[in-house]
């Protein structure tokens, strides 16, 4: 797949962009900056940039409580979520989400979502109204490993098979709900082969290949496009850090994350594109410098803004 | 004018505003050509309008609920048909955590206008888990509004102002009132009721009989009762418990100094709880004597029709109550 200098060094600054805020975020979290608590995206970010290159800015995509990296690559603007994050009045929510809800209706991003297996529904109306007003968009449906054990999974995919919808579930396989490896809880070695069930394509990716998901999405969009109905598409990734900063973890063999480190996503696809003549090394250098600045800036707006006016708590609960 | 029965005027409610919108389509369970809703209100839309805009879905709640929510956030003006009240419990995350949460969560930039019909009450043997009334619950959860409708005119014209508002609005449809036949006259010009506004369903001064559903047809049969022991009561139907109509209900007990509610719920955090409690709070020197709630016992809806006789609040009960305030 011949994606051009372009888009290949697009995919890169929103892969490192991802990185960058996430550990950055990890940072501020242990220094107290951030309330409540957060869900790392840290060497996930192959799957939802690969997942996201493939989309429109009109496209939908509904995100978990591991949102951040979702959010980033549809487009969501690291200033504004890192303020949310913070609390302030500035942020994508004014202060009344946090980590787990931000939203961009501008750009089709319905929401992160606090409950696993929340988004598997909502993503179904949301590729059922596209249909219903006869446009061509489509919907990503974010979930986890975690969330295809949930009701929802079957209902909302069962309905979306039915009805030919034009959405994508995309299955982020990362090996642990929380602390409970998924082989303790699915006995398919591929959350993918569960498509069989709906009479819809399922196919299972190297989530750590940006192209793989790129290329994987892709047809699965294309398919969506032309009204062909749904398709599972299952990544599977390493979640870098813990389920949430602060998870005492243990559940982990340190091989096992040891291995996903060696073959970082970040790393590899740099090379990659260093190999394939698609970029020097002077050019990754200057797209690592263009978000390092990007990410101190989105926290400086983020510690300098203002909280919102306790009383604005009593403020938008109806249109 | 015509005279419509109350299944007549949710069909119409429907049909007018299909026509209207062609964003508003309903989604659910055995709505479609065959029974057009379990008690057949639907019937003759699906020839009408189609499967596209009668969708027809598995028995799925929870992908009818967050379907609707998405399609909702997206352009679409879903009405989500969820069959008896008691289905709710099984999409209990879409309405808690995502249906009501989304505007204010994502401060305030999604619109979610979603309406929910549901079959309430009980009264048919149907047993615990197809007959409840649960505003008192709902009520407990911000962001969603409830109507409750007692009247043909009042069903067409609240249904009417559920589907246009831009907020989740829940319907509730009490079975007696279709099995039972209930009728009323309804114009024939387009109309609608808004939410929040009470009515005054009889006037009167010695004492003020807060009910809405089928609580308020006995609620009026018990104040005709009444009349001849020269008790003089006002009924009042606040027909929507959220947004509650509180300036209606503290006017009408500051002319009579008494208050009654009936209410067929649970009274443990039920509806009539609330609306209690506004009272004590913001007009308790208007009272008389102390507020009456009849409700229904703190257990579940029992099966046996003596049994379900006994548990619903009946207009002897609200008699009785009356006599002793007055």
């Amino acid at each position: 797949m011949d994606l051009g200098k372009d888009k290949l060094i697009e995919i890169y600054r929103h892969m490192v962009r991802i990185r960058v805020f996430e550990e950055r975020v990890a940072k501020e979290f242990a220094a107290g900056n951030i309330p409540g608590f957060v869900h790392l995206y840290s060497g996930e970010e192959a799957s939802a940039v690969g997942a996201c290159s493939a989309l429109r800015t009109d496209d939908y995509i509904t995100s978990t409580h591991r949102g951040h990296g979702h959010l980033i690559a549809k487009g969501g603007k690291t200033d504004r979520m890192m303020a949310e994050l913070y609390g302030k009045k500035t942020g994508y929510n004014n202060g009344k989400g946090g980590s787990m809800h931000i939203a961009d209706m501008d750009i089709g991003i319905l929401g992160a979502n606090g409950i696993v297996g929340g988004g598997l529904t909502i993503a179904g109306g949301a590729a059922l109204s596209a249909k219903m007003r006869d446009t061509d968009q489509v919907t990503i449906c974010f979930l986890g490993d975690g969330a295809s054990n949930r009701g929802t999974f079957h209902e909302g995919i069962n309905l979306a098979a039915c009805w030919k919808l034009p959405i994508i579930y995309l299955i982020e396989n990362n090996n642990y709900a929380e602390s409970t490896c998924i082989a303790d809880t699915c006995q398919i070695a591929n959350i993918a082969d569960r498509s069989a069930s709906y009479g819809i394509p399922g196919v299972t990716v190297d989530g750590s290949d940006v192209l793989a998901v790129y290329e994987a999405v892709s047809a699965a969009v294309e398919r969506a496009r032309k009204g062909e109905g749904p398709t599972l598409v299952e990544t599977k990734v390493c979640r870098f850090r813990g389920h949430f900063e602060g998870d005492p973890g243990g559940y982990r063999p340190d091989k096992e994350l040891n291995e996903w480190l060696d073959k970082d996503c970040i790393a590899t696809f740099s090379k990659k594109l260093v190999e394939m003549g698609s970029a020097t090394k002077e050019e990754i250098a200057k797209v690592d410098q263009e978000i390092a600045n990007e990410i101190e800036n989105a926290v400086k707006f983020a510690s300098e803004s203002e909280f919102p006016a306790p009383e604005e708590a009593l403020e938008g609960v109806y249109a | 004018m015509s005279v419509l029965t109350y299944s007549e005027a949710i069909r119409a409610a429907f049909d007018e505003e299909m026509a209207r919108d062609d964003k508003v389509f309903i989604m659910g369970e055995d709505i479609g050509q065959y029974w057009g809703g379990a008690l057949g209100e639907l019937k003759g839309l699906w020839d009408k309008y189609g499967p596209e805009r009668i969708r027809e879905t598995p028995i799925s709640e929870t992908a009818i609920m967050g379907g609707a929510i998405g399609a909702a956030v997206t352009g679409m003006r879903p009405v989500a048909w969820m069959y008896f009240t008691d289905f709710l419990g099984v999409c209990g995350d879409e309405m808690m955590n995502q249906l009501t949460t989304m505007r204010y969560m994502f401060g305030g930039k999604a619109k979610v206008p979603v309406t929910i019909v549901v079959y309430s009450g009980a009264g048919v043997s149907a047993a615990a888990q197809h007959s409840k009334c649960i505003e008192g619950l709902l009520m407990s959860i911000p962001g969603l509004k409830i109507v409750s409708p007692s009247t043909p005119y009042d069903e067409k014209g609240l249904l009417r102002s559920a589907i246009r508002d831009d907020n989740p609005v829940l319907v509730n449809h009490h079975k007696m009132l279709i099995f039972g036949g209930v009728k009323g006259e309804v114009p024939e010009e387009e109309y609608t009721i808004p939410l929040g506004k009470a009515d005054i369903k009889r006037e009167g001064k010695d004492v003020t009989i807060v009910a809405w559903s089928l609580m308020l047809h006995r609620a009026l049969d018990a104040a005709k009762k009444l009349e001849k022991d020269g008790i003089n009561a006002e009924v009042l139907d606040p027909r929507t418990l959220v947004p509650l109509d509180t300036g209606a209900i503290l006017k009408s007990v500051g002319k009579t100094g008494r208050l009654v509610i009936a209410d067929e719920e649970p009274k443990m955090g039920s509806a009539a709880c609330s609306i209690a409690a506004v009272v004590a709070e913001a007009g308790f020197d208007l009272l008389k004597k102390p507020v009456k709630l009849i409700c229904a016992p703190d257990t579940p809806v029992p099966f046996s029709p003596p049994l379900e006789k006994f548990w619903m609040p009946s207009e002897e009960r609200i008699i009785q109550a009356v006599k002793e305030v007055v």
